[in-house]
């Protein structure tokens, strides 16, 4: 018996319309657990790098991770792998909400795409019963709208639907996959549904999940909701408030915004107000929020209140979460009931929230250097506002001046050119990231911007204070009670970590502290991502119920899998490499691993340099941060050097390197 | 949602071997576009639908014929074992020696679902009312006499 996993994929090809249901080996979920690990190994397996985002081999996988379904709280994640049309690396983007415990109920741990349908199509998996049916009729409809129809058409209001939407059919390299108060949105996932002609999956399941020592993970469980209990009593003295507590961050519930709307950037990532935040707008956008949200509400099985039910006169209410709440107002130097109503729209058509302001942002600044001419912005209006949504309009259909910025600012300036390049000036491995731009270099935050390869901070830091606290008092405090550090050690770097003096940014955390830390947070992710652990209790914020110590036995008691605390680290430092290894095979390496030029004021090249070369070699990779031979055969990945001594990636030698790509 | 989880845990066997929200006597009913949340444990079985159904509105929301109600019935698959369709009801968790709390009010960490031992005497007078219900429609099918009849000659027997 398999527990935890029900231990079958499907397996939908769709060019050919045949759907098989394929037992997976119990061997390889110990290796790489299950979600991204073993979509990981799918991908090495059996995508090449040959293969374009947009080519009928290239896989969409969406895995439900290996503790989804289970009581454990929280524990709800769809991990969506594929290659993304934007960074053509491997994307995995995750989403919350129902789809992911369903798809296990329904008896699967994934749903794997291949080949591209002749029309427009969605799936039906009801149990036993999987059907690829015709969408046309749901052509240019929008994500939520689409799910609706098709509860509605198959009676079965209970089917939990993942869809695409108008952005999604038309490949626009940032649209996402939408599932009601969800969405996985990062990589232009979307882009490749829509490839696939594949609007939507909707998924039902009545059968049972099975653990395989109960009475010891249910009292596992009831240990973690003891300790959110705890959480929720206490909150985290001394940082902002949306850190303080659990879950993704309280964007929804808490008003205060002073911190997000005075530390980061407005427009195309330029500008920061550090006055922004006065009575007058706290209120007004107050107003909004609490006219707005009609309910603060959860994932499944979970009892945090992340996202919110929002209804705004006019238009269908939308769920909404984190901070979608102001990347459009931001962007457009408007108000928050310009971001609420914006972000309803582009929730139906499907569309990243973090690249799309940014996108549009962009658009308007060439326009106002004169990049872009009248002619490329035929019919835009004069209002602020209307301009967001008229772009908005035009990118999801590609239409005119659209269709260029539907590739994102990193493809769109390199068309454009006539030095739009330095416009495109927020990417990491051409992707948008967080409008942030700082004074004092953060060594921690640079090696994560440099090497996380889900190309998303929020989705690569946490567990670790982004600053020093004030006095060491405080810093006592807050380590006395820290049972999520993976060794005692990480108390002292924490201890001695000060806001000024010698040790302070960004000598201190020295090189090798650093190391540690980084590798410990972006550890956490990896371990979320491959149980299908929602973040917002686990890697993202300080002090959460799940933790190094914790995983182990929840792994054993729930999966029957032997696990301890290194047998864990291991395997994903394991799935981890092969993501790191899949890219590289794809021509990733050194060069492409930097922040933003104008990330920080401050930069420090030969720090910078000694941080970066460090870590590579305490990751077991070379210089080029290619994965070493050495290190690949320690983690059982033979087949990986093979391959790259076959490509001339690695030589026998193991020290040179080419540079393809 | 935490207490379909738990109930179906719960109630496999061995304890917590397995769950299923689909095997819950607890449901709930969810419409988040329509801000519809009615958590609903199993009640009695029942052989036939009801007739008299009715839509309801209620703070400006409309909810579905069925939404409060508490049977396992022919008209829908809800409380219902999923492979055999065998009804499901609450017991109150019932187990030796028995909980504190049922298991789905001990997972409901936002309180939308409470547990209060109410008044012995209401619990009677429900009964009461249900007792008369019933036999208020056994007199109209068989008349009063004859049931009459027949409780004298049941309570002779028990003595007897
Ligand atoms: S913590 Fe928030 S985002 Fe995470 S599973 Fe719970 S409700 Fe969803
Ligand atoms: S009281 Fe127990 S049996 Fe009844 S619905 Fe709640 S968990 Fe299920």
């Amino acid at each position: 018996m398999r527990y935890a996993e029900t231990g079958f994929n499907l397996e939908i090809d769709l060019t050919r319309g045949s759907i098989e249901r394929v037992a997976t080996d119990p061997g390889e979920t110990g290796l790489y657990l299950g979600g991204l690990g073993t979509n990981a190994k799918l991908l090495w397996d059996r995508v090449p790098p040959e293969v374009e985002p947009f080519s009928p081999e290239n896989l969409l996988i969406f895995a439900a991770g290996l503790l989804c379904g289970t009581p454990a709280p929280g524990c709800n994640r769809t991990i969506v792998s594929t290659i993304s049309p934007q960074t053509r690396l491997m994307a995995f983007s995750m989403m919350g909400g129902f789809w992911a415990p369903e798809l296990k109920y329904a008896g699967y741990d994934k749903v794997i795409l291949r080949g591209k349908s002749p029309g427009l199509v969605y799936l039906w998996i009801h149990n036993d019963k999987v059907e690829i049916r015709d969408a046309s009729h749901l052509q240019g409809k929008g994500a939520n709208e689409t799910a609706e129809l098709i509860q509605q058409e198959l009676k079965e209001p209970k089917a939990q639907v993942a869809a695409i939407g108008l952005a999604g059919e038309n490949r626009v390299y940032f649209a996402s996959i939408e599932q009601g108060r969800s969405s996985a949105s990062r990589g232009g996932i979307g882009a490749v549904m829509g490839d696939k002609r594949v609007k939507a999956i909707a998924v039902r399941g009545t059968g049972d999940i099975n653990i395989a020592q109960s009475v010891e993970f249910l009292a596992l469980c009831n240990e973690v909701l003891n300790y959110i209990k705890v959480r929720a009593d206490n909150p985290i003295p001394g940082v902002m408030p949306i850190l303080a507590g659990l879950g993704s961050p309280q964007e929804m519930r808490i008003h205060d915004e002073k911190w997000h709307t005075e530390s980061f950037m407005w427009g195309n990532s330029r500008e920061r107000r550090k006055d922004f935040w006065t009575e007058e707008v706290e209120k007004e956008w107050m107003e909004t929020m609490e006219n707005a949200r009609t309910r603060l509400i959860s994932c499944y099985n979970c009892p945090m209140k992340c996202a919110a039910t929002i209804s705004l006169p006019g238009l269908p209410t939308y769920m909404m979460k984190c901070f979608s709440k102001l990347t459009y107002t931001m962007a457009a130097f408007s108000n928050l009931d310009f971001g609420l109503r914006i972000a309803q729209r582009a929730t139906e058509y499907g569309v990243d929230a973090f690249s799309t302001p940014q996108v549009m942002a962009f658009g308007l600044e060439l326009y106002e250097n004169g990049i872009l001419t009248d002619t490329d912005m035929k019919g835009l209006p004069s209002d602020n506002d209307e301009r967001f949504f008229w772009l908005l309009d035009r990118i999801v259909r590609r239409e005119g001046i659209g269709d260029l910025l539907a590739n994102g600012t990193y493809w769109a300036a390199q068309e454009i050119g006539k030095g739009a390049e330095a416009f495109a000036h927020n990417n990491i491995k051409k992707t948008e990231q967080m409008p942030l731009k700082l004074s004092m270099l953060n060594p921690i935050y640079f090696l994560m911007y440099c090497t996380g390869e889900k190309v998303n901070i929020t989705q690569i830091e946490g567990q670790f204070p982004q600053m020093p606290f004030e006095t060491r008092e405080e810093r006592e405090e807050f380590v006395k009670d820290w049972v999520q550090v993976p060794d005692e050690k990480f108390k002292d770097y924490f201890l001695d970590w000060e806001l000024r003096g010698e040790k302070s940014f960004p000598y201190y955390p020295t090189v090798q502290m650093c190391c540690d830390i980084v590798d410990w947070q972006e550890k956490m992710h990896y371990i979320d991502d491959a149980l299908g652990m929602c973040a917002g209790l686990s890697s993202f914020p300080l002090k959460p119920p799940y933790h190094i110590h914790n995983y182990p036995d929840l792994i054993s008691a729930g999966a029957g899998i032997e696990m301890d605390e290194a047998r864990l680290t291991k395997a994903a430092k394991r799935y981890r490499t092969l993501v790191r290894a899949i890219n590289i095979r794809r021509g990733m390496r050194r060069k492409d691993e930097k922040p933003p030029e104008n990330h920080w004021k401050k930069r420090f090249p030969e720090l910078e340099k000694e941080l970066l070369d460090t870590y590579y070699t305490f990751k077991g990779w070379n210089n080029e941060g290619i994965p070493t031979k050495e290190s690949l055969h320690d983690l059982g990945l033979d087949y990986v050097s093979d391959d790259f001594l076959q490509r001339g990636i690695l030589t026998d030698s193991d020290k040179e390197v080419s540079h393809e790509g | 949602m935490a207490c379909e989880v738990i109930c179906s845990a719960f109630h496999a066997s061995p304890k917590y071997s397995s769950n299923n929200p689909a095997r819950s006597r607890i449901r709930v009913i969810r419409d988040p576009i329509a801000d519809i949340y009615v958590p609903v444990y199993a009640g009695e079985y029942s052989v036939a639908e009801c007739a008299g159904r009715d839509k309801y509105t209620i703070d400006g929301k409309d909810y579905d014929e069925c939404a409060f109600c508490r049977a396992s019935c022919p008209s829908r698959d809800l409380f219902k074992e999923p492979d055999s369709g065998l009804p499901l009801k609450c017991d109150m968790c019932e187990s030796d020696p028995p909980l504190e709390k049922p298991m789905c009010v001990q997972w409901c960490l936002n309180d939308a679902l409470i547990y209060e031992v109410r008044e012995e005497e209401v619990e009677e007078e429900v009964k009461l009312e249900d007792l008369e219900i019933g036999l208020e429609a056994l007199a109209d099918k068989y008349g009063l006499t004859k049931i009459m009849d027949i409780i004298t000659r049941m309570s002779a027997s028990k003595k007897g």
